[in-house]
């Protein structure tokens, strides 16, 4: 959580300045004490998170805890049953579904899909000689951001013959092209190669900076991208902590959090592995 | 259909007469203009059809084309008639019996297989009960050109020209959800309702396909051309366009033998498309192989 004192949706706060305030200063996302309830049952609640511009927060916990239903949650998809939330208008929030691919048999090139993004959701067909300035202003705004991701040397094939990687930047591209103020990913490095995953991760961090997208992402593995993270949000029990990531992975607050002790090593290569975890015990901890 | 005349026209390589013979049968001045509405409408909505993987739903709403013929004949009413309401009215029942919103899936299948089978139990029925002439149940399966009224034609024209302005309108959204359902619908396009829009326009193009191939061989003009064109491009509105005009050229090709030769009309439709579809996964062989774009030359007949 920021320190950022603004109350909800509250212009006359007596902390905020009278002046429009900064673009930084206000969040980007905030949820005050969410709570969500599926088939009848608490998922998860009293989760709180700030999120300001350009910050980049990563949503971990164990396997069934309801990380994607977060997301789903931050989209309007999944209604929240307590607590407030602030979110950016929905045009302005770019999403990336799990995957998700594209299988060798679909016959529609990647600057398609990406130009989907930008105006897949309008109805009717672009008449030729209408709105000209218009389509070339969106073609432009197209070859931009695949030259963001680094996908111009194969935004023009077909996206079924493009490699899983490729693909996740191609479909990044398709989030990004509205410009939006916050990103929702969910497990956008699963299925990557480490190579690939520490590359999509770079990539992540890089537009949070230079951008100032704010993003949130599910992730199954913090390590990854554990040095690009501003912000985790740890989903456990139907609790959560947020906070920074040096604050929460650790072995008090995860113990506290799970009300079972819980460790977090930190191997030789400065991995992070989370031992002990209830329920998940034999397996691999949710965190590596 | 076998044109049983003795003064039998021949084929004279004189295009132009060729056609100003064949077109003084006003039969066959409303065959073509059938043939091209259908080959329109059904190349434009068979390329979503290919690329939502909805081929056995084009299939199953063909079959029930069939009992849809069959009960209008049996009843006296228009034989387009019956195929249209026929087929829009098993269009809703697929999109009512699919579980989820997604197209394709192993749910859709099994609700399609189910329709599929009892469509084709109550047409044998019609045809069963229908006791007279039924211009044989041949021609409702495999098609023909024979009798095509003006009535019919319009009927035909009004119908697509429909299902094309619901396209034009539907789309954008459409190819959007077709690919990418969950964005799309995080972006506020309505994908659900949208999989029951276009089950309801392939079931009047399948219709449409239905006067001119039969029930059986709808495939010739919904999927082979759009199935052909995506071969050949990976671009939606080229591939759209494509899909029409090698629809359109099977049509007319296939009129063409047929009225000049012995052969069923389904058939040559049938043959032209496929032979297509076969010279332009040869052309992208040799494209893949070789990383540039040979002329095909000689493809199998």
């Amino acid at each position: 959580m920021t320190a950022a004192p603004t109350g909800p949706a509250a212009p006359a706060s007596p902390a905020a300045p009278a002046a429009p305030p900064a673009p930084n200063a206000e969040p980007v996302l905030e949820l005050r004490g969410a709570a969500v309830r599926v088939g009848g049952r608490t998922l998860w609640s009293g989760v709180d998170l700030t999120v300001g511009a350009g910050e980049f927060t990563a949503v971990l916990g164990p396997n069934g805890v309801g990380k994607s239903t977060l997301v789903k949650t931050l989209l309007g998809a999944v209604p929240a049953t307590a607590g407030e939330l602030h979110l950016p208008p929905r045009d302005r929030i770019g999403y990336l579904p799990q995957r998700r691919s594209f299988d060798a048999g679909v016959r529609i090139r990647g600057t398609d899909i990406v130009r989907l993004g930008l105006d897949g959701h309008r109805w009717g067909v672009p008449v030729p000689g209408l709105h000209r300035a218009r389509r070339r202003t969106e073609r432009a705004r197209v070859r931009e951001v695949v030259e963001q991701v680094g996908a111009t040397a194969y935004a023009h094939r077909p996206i079924g013959q493009c490699s899983g990687g490729e693909q996740q930047r191609l479909l990044l591209a398709q989030a990004l092209v509205t410009r939006p103020r916050l990103l929702l990913l969910d497990e956008p490095l699963d299925s990557l190669d480490l190579p690939n995953q520490s590359a999509m991760a770079a990539l992540l961090g890089r537009i949070c900076r230079d951008e100032g997208v704010s993003v949130v992402m599910v992730a199954h593995d913090v390590n990854p991208i554990l040095h690009h993270l501003d912000r985790v949000v740890y989903l456990a029990e139907g609790r959560a902590v947020s906070g920074p990531p040096a604050e929460v992975i650790t072995s008090t607050t995860l113990s506290r959090l799970y009300g079972a002790p819980v460790e977090v090593l930190t191997t030789a290569a400065g991995r992070l592995v989370v031992v002990g975890v209830p329920e998940d015990r034999g397996s691999r901890g949710p965190c590596c | 259909m076998l044109l049983a005349d003795p003064a039998a026209p021949a084929f004279s390589w004189n295009l132009l007469a060729d056609f100003q013979q064949m077109w003084s049968y006003p039969f066959m001045v409303n065959a073509f203009r059938a043939g091209t509405v259908v080959a329109v409408v059904a190349g434009v909505v068979g390329w979503f059809t290919v690329l939502r993987r909805q081929t056995f739903a084009g299939h199953t709403l063909s079959v029930v084309a069939f009992p849809g013929a069959a009960l209008a004949t049996l009843l006296g009413l228009s034989v387009p008639l019956g195929y249209l309401g026929a087929c829009l009215a098993g269009a809703l029942v697929i999109a009512a019996l699919r579980e989820r919103g997604c197209s394709g899936g192993a749910e859709e299948s099994a609700a399609t297989g189910t329709v599929q089978a009892s469509a084709l139990a109550c047409g044998f029925l019609f045809v069963t009960l229908y006791k007279g002439l039924l211009g044989g149940p041949q021609a409702l399966l495999f098609g023909t050109f024979l009798g095509i009224t003006t009535d019919q034609v319009v009927l035909l024209a009004v119908a697509g020209g429909l299902v094309l302005a619901v396209l034009a309108l539907v789309g954008r959204p459409l190819l959007f959800a077709s690919l990418d359902p969950d964005v799309a619908a995080a972006r506020g396009v309505p994908v659900r309702l949208l999989g029951t829009a276009f089950l309801l326009l392939l079931g009047a193009a399948t219709a449409e396909a239905g006067q001119i191939t039969g029930s059986l061989l709808v495939f010739a003009l919904l999927v082979v051309p759009a199935a052909t064109a995506r071969q050949l491009t990976a671009r939606p509105a080229p591939g759209l366009a494509l899909a029409v005009l090698l629809g359109l050229a099977a049509c007319w090709l296939g009129l063409l033998t047929a009225y000049y030769q012995p052969y069923p009309l389904g058939f040559c439709v049938t043959t032209f498309a496929f032979t297509g579809y076969l010279l332009a996964h040869l052309a992208r062989a040799l494209r893949g192989r070789s990383g540039r774009t040979p002329r095909p030359t000689g493809g199998p007949a």
